[in-house]
């Protein structure tokens, strides 16, 4: 019993660390070939020791000297613009129909969450034409108002909200309502602030989200002065530079465009954790 | 007294939803129409504003170009469609099966440094899928790190983004099957949608492989959690009466906890069934289609047909056909989860252990 113990115990931490070195290495790599110059990279594609070691990739993303394939700061600038708006709406306007879907007595309410629920089922990709098409009717296309408005609310959002709301107890907000405050002064100082840990997943999850949001911008945009990180990228690796050339760079720029959502990650890991498993919920 | 309060809700319900209604109204249900109509017309964006005549209407001729009458469109079509079979085939179950195996490598009992583990597995779910792919590219390039690996163990590896032999077909060939270099007549003299019978049985491409792989890669974190958290809840005694039973390693796994992962099971099956009808990323990032057309999806076909080809109306005729064949996985995935709605085991428990306590 005991030797065969130990045996599945090394096997185990074994398996472990090849899968480990699986899932980090690539970006090991990455961070690694981000320093060296092109010819290196392309000569030891996985070696971890840049020779040179040369800082060329992140001194044209920063040089300020933006040439027309690569304009970090702008794209950088796009993103975090059309993050924390898009962040802000949904964490306020989620919570609003939330809360009206979970508390809120009103004719059609029912309705109003089936619909909810039919919604969240739309696959993004098919919505693909559709947005392009009102964006150009409305006449908003190529805006920052047709990136940002359209992700405002989003029925996930939405539905998370409504399943915290429904677990707070109604007496504290009844009590409010009692001595006299309206609906909106008790959802806004009463029941919000019970729901800090319901807000703070869905302002993660929502910040991710956007910030990593890439078709949605390929089909309300277009020209270099709406490009996000993730537009940006995809102009960088598919246009002029598409083929084998300035690995270096595109991985460079990859790269300091997965630290803002890395950074969250790693800080408020409980809280993704907590979203994978509403993905399991709201099936 | 209540009713007074409940009484002022009314209003106050719909101006909470409005922003809602709203913004989801007009772009998700407005566009969806819009899409559908203009799928019913020849209309390209010089054409000027389709929604007040312009363009020619065509009935359902742009669905009838793609799944009925013979040409180019079709063959994309069912290229795509054929693409996106494998794609599923291949992704769910790997995705699936890798998973489980994360999941209950470190759901192990005493285990150092578990919250490393989940984390190196879990992080590549969150990043940008643009992102990963230039990282995903620059391995498999044809002198790139993955080849360089294989020439350790003595192997050759293939120009990965660049060749579009069938898996299938490679295989068959390796087992002297068939001959690549001449296919077999009998698979090469019918067709069906414009595809070769030897087309359809191709498998994934080489490309596509390589685009499996980085989407399996990418997902298992995310249902490795979920896989985790249904472990967690599988009650200890059922644990400790498998142990004194004497059953240990796989023989545990495969009859006491896989029996109790059963519904979670169902429900990766089909969210994967859903996802993996939705592959654009990748496809826009790193392939574009190419090469033979072995890496189209739907999806990524719908949008070039419309932004680069400026065939809109077939554009949005892809769409909708892609819809109805995501809304029959949603459904299907409804149908299954409606069993697993049940109490599950832990709520029984929980509800047994109330009823104790009270």
């Amino acid at each position: 019993m005991r030797p065969q113990r130990s045996t599945a115990r090394v096997l185990l931490y074994v398996l472990l660390a090849g899968m480990a070195v699986v899932y980090v290495g690539p970006f090991v790599i990455q961070i690694a070939t981000s320093l060296k110059s092109d010819p290196d990279a392309s000569a030891h594609p996985i070696s971890l020791v840049p020779h040179p070691v040369t800082g060329a990739a992140f001194r044209t993303m920063f040089g300020g000297n933006p040439t027309d394939y690569v304009d970090f700061p702008r794209w950088f600038t796009n993103s975090a613009i059309v993050a924390v708006a898009i962040t802000a709406g949904r964490v306020f306007f989620d919570s609003l129909a939330g809360y009206a879907l979970s508390r809120l007595q009103f004719r059609g309410r029912q309705f109003l969450f089936l619909a909810v629920l039919a919604v969240m089922s739309v696959p993004g990709v098919v919505l693909l034409i559709p947005k392009f098409l009102v964006l150009q009717y409305l006449g908003v296309y190529n805006t920052y108002t047709a990136m940002i408005l359209p992700l405002v609310v989003d029925a996930a959002g939405v539905f998370i909200m409504k399943q915290f709301f429904d677990t707070i107890p109604t007496s504290v907000e009844e009590a409010a309502r009692i001595d006299g405050a309206g609906v909106f002064r008790t959802f806004w100082s009463v029941v919000l602030p019970m729901a800090r840990p319901a807000l703070l997943t869905l302002t993660i999850l929502s910040f991710q989200g956007s910030w990593n949001e890439f078709t949605h911008f390929l089909v309300s945009t277009e020209g270099p002065e709406h490009l996000t990180l993730t537009t940006g990228m995809a102009n960088l690796f598919t246009g002029a530079l598409g083929g084998g050339q300035k690995f270096p760079l595109k991985l460079a720029v990859a790269m300091i465009a997965t630290v803002p959502v890395a950074l969250v990650f790693f800080l408020f890991q409980k809280r993704f954790v907590a979203g994978a498993n509403a993905g399991a919920e709201k099936g | 007294m209540s009713s007074g309060l409940r009484r002022r809700e009314g209003p106050a319900g719909w101006v909470f939803v409005t922003p809602m209604l709203v913004i989801l109204g007009l772009f998700l249900v407005v566009p969806i129409l819009m899409a559908l109509w203009v799928s019913l017309l020849r209309w390209n964006t010089n054409d000027g504003d389709p929604f007040s005549g312009a363009g020619d209407f065509v009935g359902l001729g742009n669905y009838k170009h793609l799944l009925v009458t013979d040409g180019l469109a079709r063959s994309d079509f069912a290229t795509a469609l054929r693409n996106n079979v494998y794609y599923v085939l291949f992704v769910v179950p790997l995705q699936t099966v890798l998973a489980l195996l994360l999941a209950s490598l470190i759901n192990a009992k005493r285990l150092k440094g578990r919250g490393f583990f989940r984390t190196a597995f879990f992080f590549p779910s969150i990043t940008s899928s643009v992102a990963i792919a230039i990282v995903f590219k620059f391995l498999f390039i044809g002198n790139g790190g993955i080849n360089t690996m294989l020439s350790w163990v003595g192997l050759h590896g293939p120009s990965w983004f660049n060749d579009g032999r069938g898996l299938f077909w490679i295989w068959a060939d390796a087992l002297g099957l068939v001959d690549l270099a001449h296919p077999p007549h009998a698979l090469t003299a019918h067709s069906f949608m414009g595809l070769s019978w030897w087309d359809w049985v191709a498998g994934p491409s080489v490309a596509w492989f390589a685009v499996i792989l980085l989407v399996v890669w990418t997902s298992s974190g995310t249902f490795m959690l979920m896989f985790v958290a249904a472990m967690q809840d599988i009650p200890v005694d059922i644990d400790d009466a498998a142990l004194v039973d004497g059953a240990t390693g796989f023989r545990k796994f495969w009859h006491v906890t896989m029996p109790q992962l059963r519904p979670v099971l169902f429900l990766v099956l089909t969210l994967g069934l859903i996802s993996t009808w939705q592959v654009f990323d990748q496809v826009f990032i790193i392939t574009q289609g190419n090469p033979e057309k072995t890496t189209l999806s739907p999806a990524y076909l719908s949008y070039s047909a419309s932004f680069t080809g400026q065939d809109w109306g077939g554009g949005a005729a892809i769409s909708f056909i892609l819809f109805a064949i995501i809304l029959v996985m949603t459904l299907l995935q409804r149908r299954v989860m409606r069993e697993r709605d049940r109490p599950s085991r832990r709520q029984r428990r929980e509800i047994a252990e109330i009823r104790g306590t009270a």
